[in-house]
């Protein structure tokens, strides 16, 4: 699949068009969360902190650099329910967790975001390879992460059954840092012989959300039995995380798959997100464009921003490295520039998603030597 | 600037992921190297039994003379080298370039490489206590003594994760080839050259291209080979070793604790070894798990402290084209800093004194790199924390400690030079099982018999020796 191209003024039209309602959004947000009849009591009771008024002094997206860095700190610890704002109470909550392997893991509430965030995830797969109606496959975190439930309404939005397998990545932490490898091993061969179960039980699964390094070795369970992945039925993959690079998807659709989407029907298509944000998109992945993965986050309810490594509030050049910053603007849940654990390059915006956008996502280079990473 | 691509089994592969390996002095970019990601040696282990069976086509007499051609390509030949070739001299600059060696010690390190490619026959020889290799290929033959034996290859091949530091830890896995067994190997990320250019005059030499994987790459890739193959080594600290510990499929080489010990009958003599202890210490810039890294006596402990502390503590940092060049570079940011950092701790401890603080500021910090100078410090006691350490640089301990007592407090120890001739600690040390390699007598730690195993025996770790019996029919 192609990028679709517009001419550049009528790009120029969309991405003025996409500021201006994130600049209402932002505004709209701002008055919710920090309305004393609305607001949750975590930013009511910040506000009282703040040096400036949020609700006379947000006027649009730019105006959220007012407020300091959030701290992820804020996250670890409750009670949750200083984050559920009134205007939302009484309604059922999720928590959904990040981390956790050592202390106290960040928690987020959610209502019905995790839904929202992956209908309009929806709309950017292409039917012919994500068939509507189709059972999937959910091989990944479900645990306390939002995976599970989010990927489940995915298949269930576009008609379709899912299967579940759990990989638990707090007790795959444990292991790789006790150096029980060969527990390592046999673990991963429990979550595959699960998935190979669901897959050969003959359940028409079409569509499948799996990590990267579940899926190399799924594709390497199946080969050792002498099948391929195309043996599956499988046409459409969704996945995702910081080792989901250009290489690993070049690697997956000249060696496991058996060629580009048009040739082999299995469409693979990478995201990048979390808890906090939801899903970023990516623009189709081409052999043409050196496999590069651009993620566009899905304004204007998130906004990712390439900041500069020392001055957060300054974003880099397009084509320019910088840290990873995130805005999250719901109704459920405001951030205002959440500093990821994630380095990339500015992109620039394009026909689909005529705003900024991220490529090269690494970990960023301030701790990623001391972080265990790709551990599912 | 070359681009080396990743070698699948011979065939070079372009990755879209790169490592820029730059020059530790300057900065400027030396070599661009492919990075595999760990799928990508997973799938081409699947074809790993090929090897074996490629190999065993040739005599093992046929490889072993394949293999003297290689030691002189290896030395003296301008070999293809990823989009270029590269020269003898190219190959010292370049591992110099990247590892902070001095070219002075990379050109010696080339020198051992093509001793043991050379010498292959005679170090098979040894390895195998004397036995006819074609033993080996078959699985079965008939001994002198006519009695059937039987060896069992546990692995069609190798896989190694190899370190940037010492080049010479290479000699170990160059005897695979020979056993017919294929080479996987994971280079250091600032010393791809060696296994390149071995593999390079290797397949000059006539050996097969396609029994030869390398896998440039990050922990991913080295992680990929260690579970997918049957045996391999990996290099690392003590905490590698430790993660590896019990683990029959891996060899696992971490740091060495060598040391060199004077009994109570020889220990007035001191004088007589000082040259012995300081090659020890300080060959190849102290980077070796070979190097001593601790002198242990009952007494005159602060006397051999100061006479070592005189003889290397002046050495200077030069430039790494000196030819009088001794000390290597820390080319990891910071990382010189925080070692010297770690030595200061422990030289505050009660019992415990540097004797090398007269010889000027131990660390150098360069724009790009750190080096630090020979440190020699004493101890009083063998329960101090420094006694127990390692570091990839001229450091040693003379520790103080009763003869009754040396065996109990030692620990693991690679390499041991005992200088005595009391028979009931030679005894003593030679039970002792926490000892690998032990040297009898003013022998440097620093030099090996080629025709001893090494560390952890090549032969045990590819073989099973196991019962066969053969009745006609």
């Amino acid at each position: 699949m192609k990028p679709e191209v517009i001419p550049a003024a009528e790009l120029e039209s969309r991405v003025k068009t996409a500021k201006e309602k994130l600049d209402a959004h932002a505004y709209e947000t701002v008055q919710w969360h920090f309305h004393d009849s609305t607001g949750s009591p975590f930013w009511l009771e910040k506000k009282r902190e703040l040096k400036f008024d949020p609700l006379k002094e947000v006027k649009n997206f730019d105006d959220i650099k007012k407020f300091p860095e959030f701290e992820d700190e804020w996250l670890r610890g409750g009670p949750i329910d200083r984050w559920v704002p009134k205007g939302l109470a009484g309604q059922p909550v999720y928590v959904f967790e990040t981390g956790g392997t050592t202390g106290i893991p960040k928690s987020r509430m959610v209502v019905t975001d995790h839904w929202t965030d992956y209908e309009n995830f929806s709309d950017t797969l292409p039917d012919k390879y994500f068939p509507r109606g189709a059972n999937w496959l959910m091989l990944g975190p479900s645990g306390p992460r939002r995976l599970r439930l989010a990927v489940e309404h995915l298949c269930q939005h576009r008609g379709g059954i899912c299967f579940c397998v759990d990989l638990d990545p707090r007790w795959v932490v444990k292991l790789i840092k006790k150096g029980w490898m060969e527990h390592l091993e046999a673990y991963k061969d429990h979550c595959i012989d699960q998935a190979l179960t669901v897959l050969e039980a003959g359940h028409d699964v079409k569509c499948m959300f799996t990590t990267p390094k579940l899926l190399d070795a799924l594709c390497q369970a199946l080969e050792k039995k002498g099948k391929s992945f195309a043996d599956t039925g499988i046409t459409g993959i969704f996945s995702g995380g910081t080792e989901f690079t250009p290489q690993f998807t070049r690697f997956c659709v000249e060696e496991y798959f058996g060629g580009p989407p048009e040739e082999s029907g299995i469409y693979m298509t990478p995201t990048y997100g979390n808890t906090l944000m939801g899903l970023a998109c990516s623009k189709p992945v081409s052999k043409e464009e050196g496999y590069k993965i651009s993620y566009y986050a899905p304004q204007p309810r998130a906004v990712v921003e390439v900041v500069e490594f020392d001055n957060y509030n300054q974003p880099v050049g397009y084509g320019e490295s910088g840290r990873v910053k995130l805005t999250t603007l719901t109704k459920e849940f405001f951030v205002p520039g959440f500093m990821e654990r994630d380095e990339g390059e500015r992109e620039q915006p394009y026909a689909a998603y005529p705003w900024d956008g991220v490529s090269g996502v690494k970990p960023w280079r301030g701790i990623a030597s001391s972080t265990t990473v790709g551990v599912y | 600037m070359l681009n080396i691509p990743v070698l699948r089994w011979g065939e070079p592969y372009e990755s879209l992921e790169v490592d820029e390996i730059k020059h530790f002095y300057t900065g400027e970019p030396v070599a661009k190297v492919s990075q595999a990601n760990g799928g990508i040696v997973k799938r081409d282990m699947n074809k790993a039994w090929k090897c074996r069976d490629i190999l065993r086509q040739f005599p093992i007499a046929d490889i072993i003379s394949k293999l003297r051609v290689a030691a002189d390509l290896y030395e003296t030949g301008t070999l293809p080298m990823g989009d270029g070739t590269q020269s003898p001299d190219d190959f010292v600059r370049q591992q110099s370039s990247t590892t902070g060696l001095p070219e002075s010690l990379c050109k010696a390190n080339i020198t051992k490489n093509s001793f043991v490619l050379r010498n292959m026959d005679k170090i098979m020889d040894c390895l195998t206590r004397g036995l006819d290799l074609n033993i080996l290929t078959k699985g079965w033959g008939m001994e002198h003594r006519n009695v059937i034996v039987s060896y069992q290859c546990q692995a069609p091949v190798l896989g190694a994760v190899l370190p940037s530091n010492s080049p010479g830890v290479h000699t170990l896995w160059l005897p695979v080839i020979p056993l017919q067994v294929g080479l996987a190997l994971k280079p250091g990320s600032q010393e791809p050259w060696t296994v390149y250019r071995i593999v390079s005059a290797f397949t000059q030499a006539g050996i097969p291209k396609e029994v030869f994987g390398v896998y440039p790459g990050g922990h991913d890739a080295g992680g990929a080979l260690l579970e997918a193959l049957d045996r391999s080594m990996i290099f690392g600290s003590a905490q590698t070793v430790e993660k590896y510990k019990g683990n029959h499929r891996v060899q696992a080489h971490g740091p060495g604790f060598s040391k060199i010990i004077l009994g109570d009958d020889e220990v007035d003599n001191w004088e007589q070894h000082i040259d012995i202890m300081a090659e020890s210490i300080a060959t190849n810039s102290g980077r070796g798990c070979i190097n001593a890294s601790g002198v242990w006596a009952p007494r005159h402990t602060e006397e051999i402290a100061a006479a070592l502390a005189k003889k290397l503590g002046p050495i200077e940092v030069k430039p790494p084209q000196d030819p009088e060049a001794k000390l290597a570079a820390f080319t990891v940011p910071g990382q010189g800093k925080g070692v010297w950092s770690m030595i200061e701790a422990d030289l505050k401890e009660s019992g415990v004194k540097d004797m090398t603080s007269q010889y000027g500021e131990r660390l150098v910090e360069r724009e790009l790199c750190s080096y630090l100078r020979p440190v020699i410090a004493h101890s009083t006691s063998p329960d101090t924390a420094i006694a127990k350490k390692e570091y990839m640089f001229p450091f040693a301990t003379v520790v103080k400690c009763a003869e009754d007592q040396l065996l109990k407090k030692m620990g693991y120890t690679l390499v041991c030079t005992a200088i005595t001739k009391n028979e009931k600690l030679i005894g003593q040390l030679s039970d002792a099982t926490f000892i690998d390699r032990l040297n009898i007598g003013p022998i440097p730690t620093t030099r090996l018999n080629w025709l001893q195993p090494h560390e952890g025996s090549i032969i045990d770790f590819l073989y099973r020796s196991r019962a066969y019996q053969v009745a006609g029919v």
